[in-house]
């Protein structure tokens, strides 16, 4: 049993399919992350899904797909202190991201150059 | 291609074929010669061990999110993985298996709503996809033209 169903989550969206808790997410959220599948949150919760995986924060709710072989996909979301720590480790892996170290013999325009959306990369 | 790992990956046992097809594909696997592995859930598992009691057919039958686990954490790989599906939740398994192993994968796409359902997979494996339910005739027919490439 995963740690999920032992904490205290409010349920979004139930028994639906991957593609639609992932609009759901990226629909209903103030900010977006994507992951690989088996990124893991939490304790002990890697997430099962379709790439790219959507993680959606609002306030200081972290909302995420849980998807059961039997029931289809839901969409959970977690306000804890739990939750929190969460969504500072994204931010901080976006801002990693975002701005990597300058490199000697770079033209300062190609640092510059936006990373292009999630699905492009997922897509290269 | 003796002990070559290969993981049967059971999905939700609401359709009938799927244990027996899953009994089956271990045991042929097995007697040519690879090391097989059944994945299931706790249901899955529990069907499929009432009907194989003595471990005839399936030697190693092991908890499907634990052994995802086990991959994504680099403890454990596979060299082939067959997916079995018959719902969306089956698929989005499959595509994990796809993005955190380097096994060669083959999704078993069967049930009623098989052929939507397999348009839906955008992730590389071979599909092998028979709307069946009921009668497994079918499904391993095609299952046994895909053995001979496995096997040789």
């Amino acid at each position: 049993m995963s740690c999920i169903e032992q904490m205290k989550y409010e349920i979004l969206l139930d028994r639906t399919t991957y593609k639609d808790a992932r609009n759901y997410i990226e629909n209903n959220s103030e900010e977006v992350y994507y992951v690989s599948p088996g990124y893991k949150i939490f304790k002990d919760y890697h997430i099962i899904g379709v790439p790219p995986i959507a993680l959606g924060v609002k306030g200081t709710a972290l909302s995420f797909t849980y998807t059961k072989p039997c029931y289809g996909t839901f969409v959970l979301t977690v306000d804890n202190e739990d939750s929190i720590k969460e969504i500072e480790k994204l931010r901080e892996k976006e801002r990693e991201k975002v701005t990597p170290p300058p490199k000697k013999g770079k033209s300062p325009e190609s640092s510059k150059k936006p990373p292009g959306s999630f699905l492009d990369m997922w897509q290269k | 291609m003796t002990g070559e790992k290969v993981l049967l990956m059971m999905g939700c046992p609401e359709v009938p074929i799927q244990t027996s097809i899953v009994l089956y594909l271990s045991h042929k696997l097995a007697n040519s010669g690879f090391d097989v592995t059944v994945a299931g859930t706790g249901a899955a598992n529990k069907l499929l061990r009432v009907s194989d009691s003595d471990s005839y057919y399936v030697k190693k039958l092991v908890n499907l999110d634990k052994t995802l686990e086990g991959v994504i954490e680099k403890k454990t790989d596979f060299d082939i993985c067959f997916a079995f599906m018959h719902n969306d939740a089956g698929m989005t398994y499959a595509a994990t298996m796809s993005a955190i192993s380097g096994a060669k994968l083959y999704s078993v796409v069967f049930g009623r709503n098989a052929d939507s359902l397999a348009e839906t997979i955008e992730f590389d494996c071979e599909k092998i996809v028979s709307k069946v339910a009921h009668n497994p005739g079918q499904l391993k027919n095609m299952l046994d033209k895909v053995l001979e490439e496995v096997v040789r």
